[in-house]
């Protein structure tokens, strides 16, 4: 009962994806690639809420994993990271990429076992490439599906229906992670140490930008609508895979920078 | 007659030759520019000094009013000349602001300009790292350079990781306009108040 209710909500969010702001096409196609702020009163009184969060908990709480011994963050991220390999791997299978699958897999391996769970990285130090992240939000992304509307979430933070649709899809089997803590039947790993991983995942993050969030807060005319920006640049390059950023994906109509001629 | 023709085409290999003396290559401009504010930053002053400094340096190397009628987007075509020149300043006081405290949070920074790609006539995309540190990784930062005056190249934007500056105040700004029924004044204030703060 409970796997058909999640199942009907991403289908929710997903459809809601697709119609949001259309006049009634569907458009669930690389042509609707711009994301609308459809709920923006809804998600400004949210980003209100997770602000107040943040100042009282997650900043303070960052804070003080930024004051921890380097190697203790170090293996913490190192953990984090072989776990996300769990959602990485299926990701890249989907989106065509057979051989960095292989590649990651191998990473996971190599790290799982010689570098302890995950506390060490001895598959960079045997020259694997650079691990990238990857989620379900993005292969939604790769196969043509818009963002649809932009979402602020409680906690969470930014995302899109999209990309909160790819989070559903890590609790509804995605994420072998999640399948066996919270659904697997052992005595080494459960629901709340699924949790306390996630939760570091938060407090890693935010350890890693309270400057440059500090920064973008002081000298923003709108603090909200520069997250909503930086956001959605993040996810259209993570989707297109640049690293760097390309003239087409970031300024979208180059044409307007030709217009101004100020010479 | 002959003395003329030898004459005449010294002054065009004279001209010529001065023409290319002056003009500066995009990622020459860029190296000189992150080295100026880098030296600015890494000097023993305090940080109303640096800011200060660094404001002379955007004034000099970036294109402040091509920047602010890219961040205003289609809203500019509807302004008239007067509106034009109010957003002009305004825009300028807020930009050396933001710009210059953004700046001032780094301390001895250094910046390695590493490429270029050639867009078209107008514009050349400067590719840049700032080395990295025990505190934080290598970060790519990328400059659009305008390169209309060929002799006098500008800055127009900063894309740091694939983030645009540009993009990002140009949304900002349509946020605000958006808020408010697409009434430039309340532009106007907000800029106005962050200037003055």
């Amino acid at each position: 009962m409970i796997k058909f209710l999640k199942i009907t909500f991403l289908f929710f969010f997903l459809i809601s994806s697709a119609l949001a702001g259309s006049d009634g096409k569907l458009e669930l196609s690389k042509k609707n690639d711009s994301t609308k702020d459809c709920f923006e009163t809804l998600n400004r009184a949210t980003f209100k809420l997770n602000q107040g969060l943040d100042k009282a908990i997650l900043k303070p709480v960052a804070k003080g994993y930024r004051s921890l011994p380097a190697p203790v963050k170090k293996g913490t991220s190192n953990v984090l990271n072989n776990l996300s390999t769990l959602i990485t791997i299926p990701n890249n299978l989907l989106q065509g990429d057979i051989k960095l699958a292989g590649i990651n897999t191998g990473r996971l391996i190599v790290n799982t076992t010689i570098g302890i769970l995950g506390i060490f990285d001895p598959a960079s130090e045997m020259g694997f490439p650079k691990y990238i992240k990857e989620d379900y939000g993005q292969t939604l992304g790769t196969w043509g599906v818009g963002p649809g509307c932009y979402l602020v979430l409680p906690v969470l933070g930014p995302s899109t229906i999209r990309d909160t649709g790819g989070m559903f899809i890590n609790v509804l089997g995605g994420d072998p992670y999640y399948n066996i803590s919270v659904n697997g039947n052992n005595e080494y790993l459960d629901g709340e140490l699924f949790a306390v991983t996630k939760i570091l995942s938060g407090v890693e993050f935010r350890a890693n930008n309270v400057e440059s969030l500090d920064n973008l807060e002081k000298n923003s005319v709108d603090f909200y609508a520069s997250v909503r920006s930086l956001y959605t640049q993040d996810r259209e390059n993570k989707i297109k895979n640049i690293q760097r950023g390309s003239i087409e994906v970031i300024y979208k109509e180059d044409s307007d920078w030709e217009e101004i001629d100020t010479r | 007659m002959k003395k003329k023709l030898i004459l005449t085409l010294f002054f065009i290999t004279f001209l010529t030759n001065s023409n290319l003396a002056y003009s500066i290559s995009p990622d020459v401009f860029i190296q000189s520019t992150v080295n100026r504010a880098s030296q600015v930053l890494s000097e023993n002053i305090s940080r109303e000094e640096k800011i200060n400094k660094l404001k002379l340096i955007a004034k000099e190397t970036v294109d402040i009013r091509g920047v602010g009628f890219y961040s205003l987007g289609s809203a500019r075509k509807n302004l008239s000349n007067e509106q034009i020149n109010i957003y002009s300043d305004l825009f300028e006081q807020y930009f050396l602001k933001s710009f210059s405290s953004r700046l001032a949070e780094y301390t001895n920074p250094e910046i390695e300009v590493k490429d270029k790609e050639v867009l078209n006539e107008n514009y050349t995309i400067v590719k840049s790292i700032l080395v990295s540190t025990s505190e934080r990784p290598e970060i790519k930062i990328d400059w659009r350079v305008y390169t209309k005056n060929k002799n006098n190249p500008l800055i127009r934007d900063l894309i740091i990781e694939g983030l645009s500056l540009a993009r990002t105040q140009k949304e900002e700004f349509s946020s605000i306009l958006n808020s408010n029924d697409g009434n430039i004044n309340s532009l106007f204030k907000k800029l106005e108040e962050f200037s003055n703060n």
